[in-house]
């Protein structure tokens, strides 16, 4: 077979500006639902991540069941919950874009959550004690002692969790949402070149996951306690 | 019965044993068994022979296998399942690609998908297990006179792939999760079976939260069975049980 260029460079423009950013007449784009996916997922895990941490019972069972049901399940069956269910708790149809940016929060904030919590509890144990000695409350140990420490503790594993969340943006093109990758398969099957178009959308989506990774390995070098003290 | 603002939804749990509702839903755990399995082999022997490949001394054979690796993982699983089930059998010649669709193109081009996807993933966990082994291992087998294949079958990977278990074990799970995506390309696994559950009774919740249940009981056995493993393996003294490497 022959490798053709020349379809993707007249596509490349659709699958850009409509598949990545979403601008267009369809909405959606993979930029446009990563980026408050993932600013919303990390808000979720956290109040999460410290529900699972709580004393109380009845605030930690209820995160420790959400996250371990989440956890057990895919990605795919709860979008489709989302896709079902939304309609009729609202009453009216909602576009795929809200429903996928909806799934995707209360998934991913089940495993950011994880990560927030392993990130607290790598913490000392003495750390909490010190801060309490030293007369700081609950709130002020958490925000001056802790977090700070936790934070860098789980850099790695978070920006790790938000290359996957990238990479899961690609399956809201199943409920229909004009992604990077439903603008692929519209075009591979308008042009019938599924080679060039996906080939050339799994390049793109290598340039942002990669690149991501890279800026993990730097903050994770940067933020280590031997090099800035 | 279930309503909001003016909505209603009326349970019924008999669709999910109603037939032939039953015979998809067993039949899809079967393929989603089957699917898993063997992409899981594949993967496990991707990840063996890459993630080794990231540790050796050899500056070409570490390049390959980081291609390899930062390529495959780095790219979401749907456009490879879209790639290898439309994009790459465009590829082979005629002969193969006849045969291939006589014996399911579906189904294979999902276990390619999945397990090179997730072999690349499972070689970024084995590189990791390789790596946290001392050098000295290495230095200690080469200096009592065996090769380099030699030293990593029977020291390198042995110790490795204990150091693993935690991290393989979630990489498994998402594996057996990931099958779900080959309903996209006409796999008649879990998921799929689920949506066309929903499409002749009209009960999605139902029919979801059955898929849901059954990858909740899979993943929740796989889970306990390796926590088994993992403590019956342990090597004394070198893993702390209950410290676990965070992926």
């Amino acid at each position: 077979m022959n490798f053709d260029w020349g379809a993707i460079a007249a596509n490349a423009k659709f699958l850009l500006v409509q598949g990545l950013l979403g601008f267009g007449v369809y909405g959606g784009g993979t930029l446009r639902l990563a980026i408050p996916a993932i600013l919303l997922g990390f808000l979720v895990g956290i109040i999460l991540g410290l529900a699972r941490l709580a004393q109380r019972p009845w605030i930690h069972y209820p995160a420790v069941v959400y996250i371990e049901f989440i956890r057990g399940v895919p990605l795919v069956i709860v979008i489709f919950y989302f896709w079902f269910l939304v309609p009729v708790l609202i009453g009216r149809p909602v576009p795929e874009y809200w429903v996928a940016l909806t799934a995707f929060v209360i998934f991913e904030g089940a495993y950011i959550g994880e990560i927030i919590r392993a990130g607290i509890q790598s913490v000392a144990k003495g750390q909490v004690d010190a801060a309490t000695a030293a007369g700081l409350n609950y709130a002020q140990t958490m925000i001056h002692v802790i977090l700070p420490q936790a934070v860098r503790n789980m850099i790695p594993s978070l920006v790790t969790q938000f290359i996957v969340l990238f990479k899961d943006t690609s399956l809201a093109s199943i409920i229909g949402m004009m992604d990077l990758t439903k603008a692929a398969q519209t075009v591979s099957e308008r042009e019938i070149k599924p080679f060039e178009m996906y080939l050339f959308i799994a390049v793109v989506y290598w340039c942002f996951t990669y690149s991501m990774s890279r800026f993990a390995q730097w903050l994770e070098v940067r933020m280590s306690p031997e090099k800035s003290s | 019965m279930f309503g909001f603002l003016g909505m209603t939804y009326e349970f019924k749990w008999s669709v999910l044993w109603a037939q032939p509702h039953l015979t998809w839903l067993i039949d899809a755990l079967l393929t989603t068994l089957r699917l898993a399995s063997i992409s899981w082999c594949i993967a496990v022997l991707l990840g063996i022979v890459f993630g080794a490949m990231r540790t050796v001394p050899f500056r070409p054979i570490r390049a390959i296998a980081t291609f390899y690796v930062e390529f495959f993982r780095n790219v979401p699983l749907l456009v490879w399942l879209f790639f290898w089930y439309f994009g790459a059998p465009e590829v082979f010649p005629e002969v193969i690609r006849q045969w291939f669709i006589r014996h399911g193109i579906e189904f294979w081009s999902g276990v390619a998908a999945v397990s090179v996807y997730h072999g690349a993933r499972l070689a970024e966990v084995i590189r990791a297990g390789i790596q946290a082994i001392p050098k000295t291992q290495l230095e200690a087998g080469l200096s009592s006179g065996l090769s380099v294949v030699e030293t990593y079958r029977l020291i390198i990977i042995p110790i490795a792939l204990r150091l693993i278990v935690p991290p393989a074990t979630n990489e498994s799970l998402n594996l057996l999760k990931n099958t779900s995506l080959a309903m996209t390309i006409g796999v008649s696994e879990l998921t799929f079976a689920a949506r066309q559950i929903e499409t002749y009774s009209a009960k999605p919740v139902e029919a979801l939260t059955a898929a849901a249940m059954i990858y909740l009981g899979l993943c929740l056995l796989i889970s306990s069975t390796m926590n088994w493993i993992e403590g019956k393996f342990a090597i004394p003294g070198l893993i702390a049980r209950g410290a676990r490497a965070e992926h």
